[in-house]
């Protein structure tokens, strides 16, 4: 039998990263997947939602094509099941993509569920669960079920929605992202919980698609973990939008109907009200996937659901390591794909330094955009620091203006006494695709200094991350 | 996948070392154990082994090449079946196991060029840039550095390619981790340091002699870390000096009786010949555990008092001097320093000591009787707190009971680091080794 030197538990954006950067160090190979080559990132999360995205703001745009002196004879409409199609395309060719770049980097594939019987040997069996439809055909020259054996286990099987016990997601009228994705129809009316990234985008999408949206959010803030002043500008372009928000609030009670569903919701000061629409997506979080892999029997330590490691993906049992979601948040795939590099090269005998999740970024793609990296005001001020805020806002940039997106700000904090950039908070136009200047300045570890001696292209967007660090130190220009 | 060789370290504290030569050329074959490369430090020189199987691709550093930074990549084994023309092309591209390549002390050849040193532990050194070169730091770690008037050159970097980043900055500032070197010079306020003086430029030396009136020899590593680490100890050790003359006729007449005491092997070789400065070597381990306030390492921290008598001992070679240590000396009876000392000394000239064996210690004995000198101060080598300086043991005229009487007289000069030994103790010390060296007899039980 072949003894792999590494061996990975899932093929999501941080398996099948792991498992490439594995056999790019020369060490054989293998990676286990029950359902989908890309895990939930590349068919069922960040991707295909992006492709839905893209239809809604093509469509916001030529439904607004007389802003820009355009006109549209007849009317600007959609096709539900085009849009999904369109989704589902993008999916599958990534798909294949990951299939393609794991048989090119000679890593074996092996179709199926797997469960660690001890450090060093794996069973591969049938999945326990069905695959969530469509499915993508198995790559071809996969290997099946059975034993195998393997120096090294590197868990990365990811996460899953969070059910509310009395909420349960029924496929039907509860939806969670899965159903939400590829819905037969848009809804008419939509209740969307929670108010994090996936809530949000759904929002976003179904509401420029025409849904009446309302966003119901436990916490007195929509997008929950974004700096306040950000999310509270975000908000005001959510409502101007018509989505309806409703903060400080939860859904207690959901009846369902034929063919909708009627929410009890409560305010923070007991208020009840009753609220009815065609669906609800239940968007309030995700949780590892830490069952049926035999972590029980090991003796993996675990802490809130999650596997604890030790920051370069070591679990407490040797041979047996975690990476991205299932090892804890932040949830997010690039964060996966850091730490399943850092763990196999840590494997390898190399010195990768642990990954500071301080710089780790995260981006919304909400109309209009979120992005934002580090500490929120709030937090650096929790921590003690004094700081100085630069502020700059999408109306004084000339591509902003150019663009028809007056809508918008650049948000900077950084430490008043070394100049050290704590965080950058963004929201507007294309703000997902600015924010990594400010990631790199970070991990570069450059003070105000650097980001107001470098010169950013004019007219860009990008400008306004400039003027918000002169903002910061009283010298911006255009506002 | 092609294999990068990295320059190895060979101690915990290297920051560079020098490849003296290749023993395989661009084009073999080489198996795991083959030695590839001699590396040269400034202690000595040691052995670059290839741990996996292929071809010398590429020799990135070539012969001969001076301060090359550990972990740089020197050369490029392409793995077997690999095309050798991709891999030395795809040379330093590809992120390849740091540890193909260990070093391997010990056993290099006695031809090999001249490297040793003179002193005991480089974790005592400044870490980092030689003075001019760039330093690599991130923005923040320098604005760090400049408001807490910390001395970046003497911080050792943690990032990549060895830049010096935030935390080392901060680590500097609490006077811990991988920078302990910078607490004397770097956390103390800056002006002491700034205005240490500088001296003349090379340039300006030159001018006073005739151009080809003297021949340039380069400077070997050795030398260059004689002269570092003494004008640091000069510069940071606030030195103070206690003379005494001891006489030796006792000593002298006991050594010829365990000397003419020593079992002989078949050729009629005694099993040791102990030395005066044997002698020396225990009565000073023995004074450190009569006097153990003065049996201490200043750090900035707090004062290491240990438990154990470390002496170092100045060996004289070729180029320079290197200073073995003899571990736990006042444990260690005559006949076994005098033997420790015979192999460190003849394996100090082959420059084949191990870190380890001149590294560390609490004092050190610098012995210039041989030379007829009578009296000198010597350098203390941190980490000590003293040194001992031994002159040559003479004739003299001295008083006794008030009348003059002819002895063997031999003076001693003790080197103080001020900051961890003060006047009395030290005093106290330099007569509990008077006491010793005049009744040797109180070596013996």
């Amino acid at each position: 039998m072949t003894t792999y030197d590494v061996l990975i538990i899932g093929s999501g954006p941080g398996g099948y990263v792991t498992a490439i950067r594995s056999a790019q160090l020369g060490l054989k190979t293998a990676i286990v997947e029950r359902e989908h080559l890309g895990g939930i990132c590349l068919n069922w999360g960040c991707i295909p939602t992006k492709a839905l995205l893209r239809s809604a703001e093509i469509y916001h745009y030529a439904q607004h094509a007389q802003d820009y002196g355009l006109k549209i004879e007849g009317k600007v409409t959609f096709d539900p099941a085009a849009v999904v199609k369109r989704s589902r395309g993008v999916s599958q060719q990534l798909n294949g993509g990951v299939a393609f770049l794991l048989k090119k980097n000679k890593v074996d594939v092996i179709w199926g569920e797997a469960t660690i019987d001890k450090p060093g040997q794996v069973t591969v069996k049938k999945p326990s669960k069905p695959a969530v439809q469509p499915q993508n055909p198995v790559p071809k020259g996969t290997l099946g079920e059975g034993v195998y054996e393997a120096k090294n286990i590197i868990i990365a099987t990811g996460a899953r929605p969070r059910v509310l016990p009395g909420i349960e997601p029924d496929g039907k009228l509860i939806w969670t992202y899965f159903e939400a994705m590829v819905p037969p129809q848009f809804p008419k009316s939509l209740i969307v919980m929670g108010s994090g990234a996936i809530g949000i985008e759904f929002a976003s999408f179904y509401r420029t698609m025409g849904c009446e949206v309302t966003v119901v959010e436990v916490l007195p803030q929509v997008l929950p973990v974004e700096d306040a002043e950000i999310a509270a500008l975000a908000r005001k372009r959510f409502e101007k939008a018509g989505i309806k928000i409703m903060t400080s609030t939860k859904v207690v009670k959901v009846e369902k109907k034929a063919d909708s569903v009627v929410c009890t919701l409560e305010d923070d000061k007991g208020a009840k009200s009753q609220l009815e629409a065609d669906r609800l997506i239940s968007a309030v979080g995700v949780v590892g996937n830490v069952e049926n892999i035999g972590l029980e029997k090991l003796g993996v330590k675990m802490d809130r659901g999650c596997i604890v490691t030790d920051g370069v993906g070591k679990t407490n049992v040797p041979g047996v390591y975690a990476i991205g979601d299932v090892a804890g948040p932040p949830m997010l795939a690039h964060k996966a794909e850091h730490e399943g590099v850092i763990c196999v090269e840590g494997i390898k005998g190399l010195h990768p330094h642990p990954m500071d999740k301080a710089m780790i970024p995260g981006c919304t793609y909400c109309h209009p955009q979120i992005a934002s990296v580090g500490l929120t005001e709030a937090k650096a001020k929790e921590q003690g620091l004094a700081v100085k805020v630069g502020r700059f806002n999408f109306v004084g940039n000339g591509k902003a203006i150019a663009l028809g997106e007056p809508d918008g700000m650049v948000k900077t904090i950084f430490d008043a006494k070394s100049g050290k950039l704590l965080g950058a908070h963004m929201v507007g136009a294309e703000v997902t695709e600015l924010i990594q200047g400010y990631v790199v300045a970070m991990n570069l570890e450059t003070t105000e200094e650097e980001l107001i001696h470098a010169v950013f292209p004019h007219p860009t967007l990008s400008e306004m991350m400039h003027e918000s660090v002169l903002d910061a130190y009283g010298r911006v220009i255009h506002s | 996948m092609p294999i990068n060789i990295l320059m190895p370290a060979l101690s915990p504290t290297m920051e560079k070392g020098n490849l003296a030569r290749w023993l395989k050329k661009e084009g073999d074959k080489v198996k795991s154990g083959d030695v590839l490369a001699e590396i040269e430090t400034d202690k000595a020189t040691m052995e670059v082994e290839a741990i996996d199987e292929g071809v010398l691709a590429k020799i990135v550093v070539p012969d001969g090449t001076a301060d090359v930074p550990v972990n740089a990549l020197i050369g490029v084994i392409a793995s077997e079946g690999e095309d050798v023309g991709a891999a030395a092309a795809g040379a330093g591209s590809s992120p390849a196991p740091a540890a193909s390549a260990a070093p391997k002390p010990q056993e290099a050849p006695a031809a090999q060029a001249p490297s040793a040193a003179p002193a005991a532990a480089p974790a005592a050194a400044p870490a980092a840039a030689s003075p001019g070169a760039r330093l690599f730091a991130s923005p923040l770690a320098r604005r760090l550095a400049k408001d807490s008037r910390v001395d970046l050159a003497r911080i050792k970097g943690s990032g990549p390619h060895g830049r010096i980043v935030e935390r080392d900055v901060k680590a500097a500032i609490a006077g811990g981790g991988a920078t302990a070197a910078a607490p004397t010079a770097a956390a103390a306020p800056a002006p002491a340091a700034a205005s240490a003086p500088q001296g003349m430029s090379d340039a300006t030396i030159r001018k006073f002699f005739e151009p080809g009136s003297f021949e340039e020899i380069p400077h070997d590593s050795m030398r260059k870390t004689i002269a570092r680490r003494l004008v640091e100890a000069k510069q940071t050790i606030p030195h103070f000096y206690l003379t005494v003359d001891c006489e030796l006729d006792a000593l002298l007449s006991l050594r010829e009786q365990i000397n003419n005491a020593a079992p002989k092997d078949k050729d009629g070789k005694p099993a040791y010949k102990v030395s005066v400065n044997d002698f020396v070597i225990k009565a000073l381990a023995m004074s450190l555990q009569r006097v153990p306030d003065a049996n201490v390492t200043w750090t900035e921290g707090a004062m290491l008092k240990h438990k154990h008598s470390d002496v170092g001992v100045a060996v004289s070679i070729p180029g320079g001097l290197i200073t073995p240590v003899i571990r736990k000396a006042e444990t260690k009876g005559l006949s076994q320093i005098s033997n420790e000392m015979k192999d460190y000394a003849a394996r100090a000239r082959a420059r084949k000591l191990k870190p380890d064996e001149y590294q560390g210690g609490s004092s050190a004995v610098s012995n210039l009787g041989m030379f007829g000198i009578k009296n000198f101060q010597a350098v203390i080598n941190p980490p000590h707190a003293t040194i001992l300086a031994v002159g040559a043991g003479e004739q003299r005229v001295i008083v006794r009971k008030g009348a003059p009487e002819v002895a063997t007289v031999m003076s001693v000069t003790l080197s103080t680091d001020h900051r961890a030994v003060d006047g009395a103790l030290g005093a106290e010390l330099i007569s509990a080794f008077k006491v010793l060296i005049e009744n040797p007899m109180g070596m013996l039980v």
